[in-house]
């Protein structure tokens, strides 16, 4: 990977931060309605996948689908005023955090429902199949949701059918207050042999190495539609919500936070290749304005109208 | 015009449907190779290569694949087996079908059917016999349709597959075998339309499905009677036919509601409640449902028997809504 494509990955990173960031910030001041599941630490991950789609792939997510969404390039502004429950907003403020979607972008939504994504990706991928092509689905779950039965049925099916969907699991060891030790009785790599599923895992802070191996597996996927699976280890920073006080988590487990984030590991590789310090001050600048826009739209935006909530309920009134 | 059964009727409409949109397909259990459980999807697979799946045991999935290939520009029939086993598939049905469009804010819709058997006469017991469409007609985002001829199955599956939203379409297992007949191009019917299926003055009898047939018995032995009920085929379920409904109520001014569901909390309690507001005026004499007990659907003979609404019942509540 030459330095300017992983430029391109860290913009892409620091727009997730930056954006979760400025989120963690109105929920503060009360600007976000709801719950707010930040994905800060997991940004390498949709980075790394996303990078070889393009829109008429699709991918769908989860209740922490914010760095999923936007690394499938969906516009900030409709992103923010979503969150705030805005009439502007991608959903028309009717879906919030918890279901952001751009289908213009093949962003099927983030889903408050733990695993369900997976089934309805998998049907993505079925029907992309059918319509030729050579495209590819991909949803991203935490560890919590393997010990949901959809996920099994899925693998199952998406192996049958030779289903180009590749599935991406966000290993952060938790699944709300729970360690993965306390919810899963194996591992993904077992689960994928046993499905005759193409497994890999890796370090899922490492930007570049999440793009490579994603881009491989999505390469041959395209060529011959079949289903891989991709594990990524990775950090949940904050809590799982905001709001979480995280008293369930030792010390240990965060003390070196700051050495596995995925923004600091890219930009010691970039540094080491070349790229000097006024790029990323002006990067962080230029994304900062871009997000700053986005919220100041946002928030001169009306707020849903609730004369609306008849409508799309069905495709054409009754 | 030809005469068909029921089943056969639903049959031509998945071929000629699949015929006449490349982006039609059927998703099931033994849909493909064995036709079907109860024979509906027959020769489909053999006509079109690759676009019938025999899918395994997993209700939740076949139903969020049919979700998820709607959302990518499909337009997919998934069946299931018995109308008991959608509570595997509620979660795809409720929280991802019904409110994708909504939620999304209007950014697509999800066109797809889910076809699937309900109701008892096969002595299939508790778990193979239940009329869950009421729980479905409860979700903002979905739709319910249940034929009771088979060309209206023809008819409303042909609309549930051309329709832009999900749509499930119920089938009375009692009907299956059913003949009737069916145009050579048959008339299209739209979704929320009902039909008066026999004319009468003193008393309405609203029904869906296989009970539209038991409402039309319970009318004739009325008539001996000197009582002239009016049978309304609501046809589809959400939306229904409220116009057409209160219509008849305005020339019968009494009203009975009988479905093979349970009574409580069902179908029959929306319309009745809704007639006793936008037709309180009308009404002569108390609205009367007729359902099944509020008891799971059993399985002997002698109880399944007494479990299921029948003429009898059916006529009772007439007179009752008379008195
Ligand atoms: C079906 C369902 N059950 C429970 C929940 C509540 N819930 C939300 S997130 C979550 C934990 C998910 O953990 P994981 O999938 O590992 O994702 P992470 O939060 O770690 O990113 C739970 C239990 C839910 N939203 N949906």
């Amino acid at each position: 990977m030459d330095r300017s494509e992983l430029e391109t990955l860290y913009r892409r990173m620091l727009v997730i931060r930056r954006s979760e960031e400025r989120l963690q910030k109105l929920f503060a001041d009360g600007e976000v309605p709801g719950f707010l599941h930040l994905s800060i630490g997991q940004e390498a991950v949709p980075t790394g996948v996303s990078h070889h789609l393009t829109d008429r792939d699709t991918v769908s997510s989860n209740h922490r689908g914010h760095g999923h969404t936007l690394a499938k390039g969906v516009d900030l502004t409709g992103f923010f005023a979503e969150i705030m429950g805005r009439a502007t907003g991608l959903c028309k403020g009717r879906g919030g955090s918890m279901h952001v979607a751009d289908l213009s972008k093949g962003m099927l939504g983030a889903n408050g429902i733990v695993g369900a994504g997976i089934p309805i990706t998998t049907g993505s991928a079925l029907a992309l199949k059918m319509q030729g092509g050579g495209h590819v689905a991909a949803v991203y779950f935490g560890d919590g949701a393997l010990a949901e039965g959809v996920v099994h049925e899925c693998f199952n099916i998406a192996a049958l059918w030779s289903l180009p969907v590749l599935f991406v699991c966000e290993n952060n060891g938790w699944s709300e207050f729970s360690p993965t030790e306390r919810q899963l009785a194996t591992r993904l790599d077992r689960l994928a042999a046993a499905f005759s599923i193409t497994y890999r895992g890796v370090d899922g802070n490492r930007v570049e190495e999440v793009a490579e191996t994603a881009g491989a597996l999505i390469a041959g996927m395209r060529e011959t539609p079949a289903p891989a699976i991709l594990e990524c280890a990775t950090t949940r920073v904050r809590g799982h919500f905001e709001g979480d006080r995280q008293d369930y988590r030792d010390a240990a487990e965060i003390d070196d936070l700051d050495a596995r984030d995925p923004l600091r590991l890219a930009a010691d590789g970039l540094i080491a290749a070349g790229t000097a310090e006024a790029w990323f001050a002006g990067t962080l600048a230029e994304v900062d304005a871009e997000i700053e826009a986005a919220v100041a739209a946002a928030r001169s935006a009306p707020d849903a109208d609730p004369a609306g909530m008849l409508s799309d309920v069905y495709t054409v009134e009754a | 015009m030809a005469e068909v059964r029921f089943g056969k009727a639903l049959n031509q409409a998945l071929s000629d449907a699949m015929a006449a949109d490349e982006r039609v397909f059927v998703i099931g259990e033994d849909v493909g190779a064995a036709g079907g459980s109860f024979k509906v999807t027959r020769d489909l697979m053999a006509t079109y290569p690759g676009r019938v799946l025999d899918a395994p045991i997993a209700e939740a999935s076949i139903v969020g694949i049919a979700v998820g290939a709607a959302l990518t520009g499909m337009r997919p029939v998934a069946e299931i087996m018995f109308m008991d086993f959608i509570t595997l598939s509620m979660d795809m049905l409720v929280n991802q079908a019904a409110k994708a469009r909504s939620m999304f804010g209007g950014q697509g819709s999800v066109p797809m059917v889910l076809r699937t058997p309900h109701g008892g006469g096969l002595n299939a017991g508790p778990q193979h016999s239940q009329c869950l469409e009421a729980w479905l007609a409860h979700v903002p985002g979905l739709k319910v349709v249940c034929p009771a001829t088979p060309a209206d199955a023809y008819a409303l599956l042909r609309a549930a597959i051309e329709d832009p939203d999900p749509v499930i379409v119920v089938e009375n297992k009692a009907l299956y075998a059913m003949k009737g007949d069916l145009a050579e191009t048959p008339e299209p019917v739209e979704i929320g339309r009902g039909r008066i299926v026999r004319e009468g003055r003193d008393a309405t009898i609203v029904a869906y499905g296989a009970t539209v047939g038991l409402a039309t018995a319970a009318a004739a032995t009325l008539a001996d009677d000197g009582i002239a009920a009016e049978v309304v085929d609501l046809r589809s379920i959400q939306p229904w036919d409220e116009a057409l409904v209160l219509e008849s109520l305005s020339r019968t001014h009494n009203l009975v509601v009988a479905h093979e569901a349970v009574e409580s909390f069902g179908v029959g309690a929306e319309i009745a409640a809704r007639m006793a507001d936008v037709g309180f005026d009308e009404l002569d004499g108390p609205i009367v449902r007729v359902g099944a007990p509020f008891a799971p659907s059993p399985f002997g003979r002698t109880l399944e028997a007494a479990y299921r609404p029948d003429a009898a019942r059916i006529a009772a509540a007439v007179r009752r809504s008379l008195s």
